[in-house]
């Protein structure tokens, strides 16, 4: 049995200067295994050409469809339809970010001052010879290490957080999960008074008030809670 | 010097980020754990009515040092209770550095927090709430405990309920110490990663739980209490709570003049 769903979109442009923000609301048939992407594309091609959104790889990997689905932030390519029984979708952009139009964000800027904040590259005093392999590390550490590196930069977990909403230069969890990955990397010779620098303060760990939702609606299912406690425990610790 | 360069850039002699933001959040979590911690003992000693009124008379006097002395001392309550008012005041101002700061800041958490239903961002919110509610009730019992610590007691604490229309404040203190208090120590496990053990994600789940159990227990016990010394200050004023309408003003005043 196929149902019609309702999607009501927000819809603005803040460049333009007779735009006025507001709900579109769309009716559509439901198909088989039916996700945001696949409706929204629908919608653009049959029902509004004028509604941005923003696609890529369609497959939870490019991290560029984060949105808020029905208050709750969520990569829509990777939503389906069915899960929302009474067919009715509420979407609107992710906040914390910079709006360009409709549910279109702009993460990528953000994402890359956030990897400048927080020097995310390897620090190390001897030039590394490409050609010869890195120095072997314990594989459980690696697993650990890299488990970490699986963030997609969808900027889910900073549009989930509370605190970053009241505190916008707050770092938020895929800045702090970061650090905690280069502080677990044996190749970075950082100290902890090094991380200290670029995160001890209120924008930074401190400023963290432990709300979970990162954690909880990380589409990686990144243990978020649990590094930034580490971080946390270990910057505190300092002297 | 070295204070008034670090005031001024934020930044150490050193050229280093200062090591204060570690130091408060440290200590908002350390004067966080102690009042959570002593809040449990207080319901404990407080609900000490329900076994007997004799009972809590012992307990009280224990606490104003009858082991040691001959004559017990309520000075020695008004001490500890002044060490709490102060640690109390510690927490507050630690804990107002979170509480939003403009309306703007209030409005964005508020509408994120009914838009997404998460439990820990709204708990988050209750935890402010309350906080805020405490910087009155909180105040004001301490103040009054710290100064009238003679007056604890199976009398003087069920006349207060009653006599002086006190138990709609404590009612609302209750609720706001128990939901705060209850809500701060799990936050506190999840923030310093307490008792993670291997499953961070099934130990929290587990937190959660053993939180609202506390929760409804302290809250239930409290009630009961609450219920217990309204119940006694009704059966020593008769029913009677306007002890100082004119007329009785008038009898008093009359018979100390003559
Ligand atoms: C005027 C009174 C109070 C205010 C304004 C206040 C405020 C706050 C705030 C805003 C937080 C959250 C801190 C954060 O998000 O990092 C907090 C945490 C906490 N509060 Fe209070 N509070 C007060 C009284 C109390 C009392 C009486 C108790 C004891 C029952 C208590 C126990 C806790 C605990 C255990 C935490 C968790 C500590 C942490 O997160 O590090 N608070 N308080
Ligand atoms: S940590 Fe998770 S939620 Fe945050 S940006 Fe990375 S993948 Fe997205
Ligand atoms: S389109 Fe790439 S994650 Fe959704």
């Amino acid at each position: 049995m196929s149902r019609t769903i309702t999607i009501r979109a927000m819809k603005y442009n803040p460049n333009s200067k007779i735009s006025k923000p507001h709900f579109a609301e769309y009716k559509l048939e439901e198909t088989d295994g039916m996700t945001l992407f696949i409706a929204l594309t629908k919608i653009r091609e049959t029902l509004d050409a004028d509604l941005s959104f923003d696609f890529v790889c369609r497959a939870g990997i490019c991290g560029s469809c984060g949105m808020m689905v029905n208050g709750t932030p969520k990569l829509a390519c990777r939503t389906l339809t069915k899960d929302f029984p009474d067919g009715v979708i509420q979407l609107m952009p992710l906040p914390a970010f910079k709006l360009l139009k409709d549910l279109s964000v702009d993460t990528g800027n953000w994402m890359n001052e956030m990897s400048k904040r927080v020097e995310s590259w390897i620090h190390t005093n001897h030039q590394p010879d490409i050609s010869k392999l890195e120095a072997p590390m314990e594989p459980k550490l690696a697993d650990e290490t890299f488990e970490l590196d699986r963030c997609i930069e969808c900027g889910i977990c900073v549009a989930a957080c509370g605190t970053k909403l009241m505190r916008p230069n707050f770092i938020g969890a895929v800045g702090l999960n970061r650090v905690a990955r280069f502080a677990m990397d044996p190749h970075d010779n950082r100290t902890d008074e090094d991380f200290y620098e670029l995160v001890g303060d209120d924008d930074g760990i401190f400023g963290c008030m432990s709300l979970l939702a990162c954690e909880d609606n990380c589409p990686k299912h990144l243990p978020l809670q649990s590094k930034i406690a580490y971080m946390r425990r270990k910057l505190a610790a300092l002297r | 010097m070295s204070d008034l360069i670090e005031g001024f850039l934020g930044k150490t002699v050193d050229g280093k980020k200062s090591r204060l933001p570690a130091k408060l959040d440290y200590y908002q979590s350390a004067t966080g754990l102690f009042l959570g911690l002593f809040m449990w003992g207080h319901m404990f000693f407080v609900s000490s009515i329900l076994v007997s009124k004799d009972f809590m008379h012992t307990v009280t006097k224990m606490f104003e040092g009858s082991m040691f002395l001959q004559t017990p001392q309520p000075l020695l309550v008004s001490g500890v209770v002044a060490l709490v008012f102060a640690i109390f005041i510690v927490h507050a101002m630690l804990g107002m550095r979170k509480l939003p700061s403009n309306f703007r800041q209030f409005q964005a958490y508020r509408t994120h927090m009914q838009m997404m239903k998460h439990d820990e961002t709204t708990m988050w919110f209750i935890q402010a709430v309350t906080g805020f509610a405490m910087f009155f009730l909180g105040s004001a019992h301490l103040f009054m405990m710290m100064t009238k610590a003679d007056e604890i007691g199976p009398f003087g604490s069920s006349d207060r309920m009653y006599s002086d229309f006190m138990w709609p404040f404590y009612l609302v203190l209750l609720f706001a110490v128990e939901l705060h208090g209850s809500i701060g120590l799990y936050r506190l496990c999840v923030k310093w990663g307490w008792f993670e053990g291997d499953n961070a994600k099934q130990t929290r789940a587990k937190l959660k739980k053993v939180k609202w159990a506390i929760t409804v227990f302290f809250l239930g016990l409290g009630l009961l209490t609450l219920g217990a010394y309204v119940k006694y200050g009704y059966e020593y004023s008769n029913g009677l709570v306007d002890k100082y309408n004119s007329a009785t003003q008038i009898e008093k005043f009359l018979k100390v003049g003559k």
